[in-house]
């Protein structure tokens, strides 16, 4: 069962939704104390990802997070929070994946937020991925990307440069785009984390 | 890369119910906005929009159970318009499921209103929806569906409504609509390079041929359409596929 982590930003009714949809178990993890009953996390985000991270200190669960070794996904301001730091509020975050969150430059081609469906390429053999085509469309809504890196990155997306539309180490996973939002293939993504 | 060019059908709402005539064939309940959306959606819609014409006071509950009922059914985003008037009404339609919402004459009777969305909630939640028609020569803003004529010119509001946090433009041109002549690809055109923030075209889609012209000649974020979607003359699939033939990008489902 999936532990979604809250810790205060943002509302999560399309994710429970979608989950609810796929028939996928969740639950609330609302303390460190709550991290047990669970096989796997979630860790939502929407909104400003310096305001997040100084909600997940508040919570007192960031501990526990940097110390977790199951399966745990990061979407959209959940994935800037797993990176070393933001330059939105120019916040230091969890430092899991030591690469950084960038501010997108805006322009007449390329407009920010970078709002809609674009298209996503693994660059690695993952399960999170698995029967989910290269090139596949996703939905994404944001101002900040995290850079590419080459031992990071699981799928890039170009928009004015390549950036990291997914990222992996060990059993943390992350997604820059909203699955919950994202067709088909977003419940494929959804189902894949929680065969993981 | 850029973003895939957006196809949006558009449902209008009364009392929880779809209003305008629906021609499809595999649908139990017609009238059902949570089935039509799914359909659509399962068409290879890019977005919905939904736009809540209740008019009695019940309206913010309706309007709350529409949007639950939708983010529990649909994986795309949606937008719901009508009757948001303050923070408060746009708090609880976030809180339901709404990736966005769609505020109209009440940004024009209070133009702050759109700072105040987009300071709480972000630009990329607040779409401004702009009914214009020319008038003596001039695209001026009009308000309940394109009957009341304002002071505003509509160019001048659509720059004022990007600089005070409109996330996107929703662009009704009221002498297009219904006529199934096509979009009004030269204003379309002119708003488009003015902002930065994406640009919905609606009114006057009649053909397939329609949205091609408004994608290549204005060169827009997005289509909308209502009738030609409800009626079936335009089957997503279809259009989507002229689309790719054109080299327009879209976003494929299979």
């Amino acid at each position: 069962m999936i532990g979604i982590i809250r810790y205060g930003a943002g509302n999560i009714f399309s994710l429970t939704a979608a989950l609810d949809r796929l028939g996928i178990k969740y639950g609330m993890v609302h303390s460190e104390a709550d991290f047990e009953q669970f096989d796997r996390y979630i860790i939502p985000g929407v909104g400003h990802a310096g305001a997040a991270m100084n909600k997940l200190q508040q919570s007192g669960m960031v501990e526990k997070i940097k110390a977790i070794q199951k399966p745990t996904l990061g979407i959209c301001v959940g994935m800037q929070l797993l990176t070393a730091h933001s330059e939105e509020g120019d916040a230091n975050m969890l430092d899991i994946f030591p690469i950084k969150t960038k501010r997108f430059t805006d322009s007449a081609e390329y407009k920010v937020p970078h709002t809609g469906w674009n298209q996503v390429y693994s660059e690695k053999e993952n399960p999170l991925f698995k029967n989910i085509p290269i090139g596949s469309h996703f939905y994404f809504v944001h101002s900040y990307f995290i850079e590419f890196n080459p031992t990071y990155t699981l799928a890039s997306t170009d928009y004015s440069i390549k950036f990291s539309a997914s990222i992996w180490r060990d059993n943390f996973f992350a997604v820059q785009f909203h699955p919950e939002k994202s067709g088909k293939f977003g419940e494929v993504l959804l189902t894949n984390f929680s065969n993981l | 890369m850029s973003l895939a060019k957006r196809i949006i059908p558009c449902l209008d709402v009364k009392d929880g119910r779809t209003v305008k005539g629906v021609n499809f064939v595999d649908l139990r309940d017609a009238g059902d906005p949570v089935e039509l959306a799914w359909n659509y959606s399962n068409q290879g819609a890019d977005e919905l929009v939904f736009l809540d014409i209740t008019a009695t006071h019940e309206r913010r509950k309706t309007m709350v159970e529409l949007v639950k009922a939708v983010a529990r059914q649909i994986n795309i985003p949606f937008t719901i318009g009508g009757g948001i008037n303050e923070i408060a009404d746009a708090d609880a339609l976030l809180n339901a499921g709404a990736d966005k919402i769609s505020i109209n004459s009440a940004a024009v009777r209070n133009p702050a209103l759109i700072d105040e969305l987009a300071k709480a909630f972000g630009v990329q939640f607040v779409v401004v929806a702009v009914d214009t028609r020319r008038l003596d020569g001039k695209n001026i803003v009009h308000l309940n569906g394109g009957r009341i004529p304002t002071e505003k010119e509509t160019f001048d509001w659509i720059l004022e409504a990007e600089k005070r946090g409109a996330g996107e433009i929703l662009l009704t041109s009221m002498d297009h609509d219904g006529t199934k002549g096509g979009f009004d690809n030269l204003f379309l055109k002119q708003v488009n390079e003015a902002v930065h923030i994406p640009v919905i075209a609606s009114g006057g889609a009649g053909s397939i041929q329609d949205f091609v012209d408004v994608f290549e000649k204005a060169n827009v974020d997005a289509a909308l359409a209502a009738s030609v979607f409800h009626y079936g003359e335009i089957l997503i699939p279809d259009l989507k596929e002229v689309l790719k033939q054109h080299h327009i990008e879209i976003r494929t489902t299979h």
